[in-house]
């Protein structure tokens, strides 16, 4: 389906590029400027916001004052970076772990499935992968009543165990969606040769395609560290502001913030965004492939 | 059956865990949450069985259909759907528009564009929270203080503490996270167009213009398609923005996902589970056909 493909790439742009024809030279560049500027605008509008927190972390709260909003602080001060890394450290390393086993199991289940679902076609397959996928769109509102009682009742700990264990759960069918599309298109015969020396399927499986998956392990472990690492509607339901990941601590220090400080949560934002953005900066190729596989878990 | 054993066993026991889970926990709970709706559990005490608590079947669903706050919810919701997919589609199809032939710095605008979508909608709702500050005149910070040093007084206003369209404004955050996310996908749809497709309209003499209205555009539209479902569907679920800008308490800003936290929070559990229900209803609406039709497309190629 096109909403659920893996490109990786948006393709290289097409080398054969019109080159300016020669009897419309100034209208070629009246338009090429046009294109420039408004791709600048957009720009600065992105930016406006990072702008905003990058500043304001800095400011001194009397520096903060209504008329001042948009200036550079007059004095740079990193308090606020102090004060935001003293509230949120502790749930900083809980997320840490919280998402590095959530990412990895959910990642190895869906390989799982997508290697069984792609290439060991069994009776009622398809409905089985509908079934899985029918998991991915719906609103988790509609579960989130008996999940907690469930929880509860197993008497799994609030906290970063509640966590690791939904966000496995309900990563299972963004993970088996891109395994089963990659495991698609790897070729026939290197299954096939596998099989004719005498190798069974869980052997093929350990031996043969794992070993293939890693640029789909790299795409599904950041998606799913990204949509673990800011989710908050699981962090709400599931944990307190003593057991919580980062997401919940920092909508806490804002709300504690609000009128008082807004520098300290300014900085705060940006802790808390700086793994997540990080991993976009260095892997964004990847991360992209994330996205084109269905962004569709909200 | 051992050849039978020997031949379905390994993948189903692959695949199983996962079945299993997915049984369980989506489709078991689907169903436990349709019966908490369809009970009288409003307090605590009924929540955690220490008084019975009995059938009142659809009940719960017609009061909640049937009143102002709800219906107010309801609405909220249709108006930041609405916003928010216009916006996302407006400029994620520009972008992807300026930046479909060669430019200059093309990573770069890319990039920057797509950035906030990494970004936790409670991070990027601490600074959208300052931004869409509701003072204006002296005391403005925030965009209102931008619009005055810009010479764009008349743009102040109160944002989301609009008591008719607040909730609109919440829907500016919105667009900013997610209009790079369209525009990869349009991005990604034109470069999948073939270039013979371009070249052929060269050929017959069409302008830039003309060959963008009537030839690539409409190869857009699956993409189009996709990309209206993928944000209807995370608008339908809008929660974290909301929380991280405004509050659960305020009327102008609740959506439905907001009421179902409310009610759990007052252990209102069948009303929550009934506001839950009706999200599922509402989501299924808009997936299901979609799935059916992709399908279906699927299977014709």
């Amino acid at each position: 389906m096109s909403a659920v493909r893996t490109d990786t790439t948006f393709g290289a742009p097409a080398k054969a590029a019109v080159k300016p024809s020669s009897s419309a030279p100034s209208r070629f560049r009246v338009s090429r400027t046009l294109k420039y500027l408004a791709l600048l605008f957009f720009l600065v509008i992105v930016l406006i916001p990072v702008y905003v927190l990058f500043v304001t972390s800095f400011k001194g709260s009397g520096d903060a004052a209504a008329v001042r909003a948009w200036n550079l602080p007059e004095v740079w001060i990193l308090d606020n970076w102090k004060g935001a890394w003293e509230a949120l450290s502790p749930a900083l390393w809980r997320t840490v772990q919280m998402v590095v086993p959530a990412a990895v199991i959910s990642s190895f289940l869906g390989a799982m499935n997508g290697f069984v679902l792609a290439r060991w076609r069994f009776p009622k397959a398809d409905l089985v992968f509908t079934l899985i996928l029918f998991g991915m769109f719906i609103p988790y509102q509609a579960v989130m009543i008996p999940l907690l009682q469930l929880m509860n009742g197993a008497g799994v700990p609030s906290g970063v165990p509640s966590l690791i264990i939904l966000h496995v759960i309900y990563g299972i069918p963004i993970t088996t969606l891109i395994f089963r599309n990659y495991y698609m298109s790897v070729p026939e015969e290197l299954i096939e040769a596998a099989r004719v020396d005498g190798a069974g399927m869980l052997r093929t499986f350990f031996w043969v395609v794992l070993p293939i998956s890693i640029p789909s392990f790299v795409v599904v472990l950041i998606w799913q560290f990204t949509s673990a690492w800011n989710d908050f509607l699981f962090a709400v339901f599931f944990s307190s502001s003593q057991n919580g990941p980062v997401t919940l601590a920092l909508n806490n220090l804002a709300n504690g913030a609000l009128l008082t400080n807004y520098g300290i949560s300014m900085a705060g934002a940006l802790l808390a965004s700086l793994p997540t953005l990080l991993v976009y900066i260095l892997l964004g190729r990847y991360f992209i492939g994330g996205l084109m596989s269905g962004s569709v878990k909200g | 059956m051992p050849r039978q054993l020997r031949r379905w066993g390994p993948p189903l026991l692959l695949i199983s865990p996962s079945a299993i889970l997915m049984a369980v926990f989506v489709y078991g709970l689907l169903a436990a949450n349709a019966r908490t709706s369809m009970t009288d559990i409003h307090t605590a005490a009924q929540a955690t069985g220490r008084e019975p608590s009995s059938w009142v079947w659809l009940d719960n669903y017609i009061a909640l259909l049937g009143s102002d706050a709800f219906q107010h919810s309801l609405k909220n919701l249709l108006l930041y759907t609405v916003v928010f997919l216009t916006g996302t589609m407006l400029f994620g199809f520009l972008w992807a528009w300026l930046l479909d032939r060669p430019v200059r710095f093309e990573g770069v605008f890319r990039s920057i564009y797509l950035f906030p979508m990494a970004v936790s909608f409670v991070a990027s709702g601490v600074v959208w929270r300052w931004l869409l500050n509701s003072n204006q005149g002296e005391q403005a910070s925030g965009l209102n203080r931008l619009f005055q040093i810009v010479g764009l007084d008349f743009l102040q206003n109160n944002w989301w503490n609009n008591v008719n369209v607040g909730i609109a404004a919440i829907a500016i955050p919105a667009i900013w996270q997610l209009s790079g996310y369209v525009m990869a996908l349009f991005l990604a749809g034109f470069r999948g167009i073939p270039e013979e497709l371009r070249e052929a309209g060269r050929m017959d003499g069409a302008s830039e213009w003309k060959l963008y209205r009537h030839v690539l555009f409409p190869q857009l539209s699956p993409v189009a398609l996709s990309a209206v479902i993928i944000i209807g569907h995370m608008s339908l679920k809008a929660f974290d923005l909301i929380m991280a800008i405004s509050k659960p308490s305020n009327y102008q800003t609740k959506v439905p996902a907001i009421d179902m936290y409310v009610f759990k929070s007052s252990f209102d559990y069948a009303n929550s589970a009934a506001v839950g229900a009706i999200l599922l209803v509402i989501v299924a609406a808009l997936i299901i056909p979609y799935l059916i039709h992709t399908t279906r497309t699927e299977k014709v190629k």
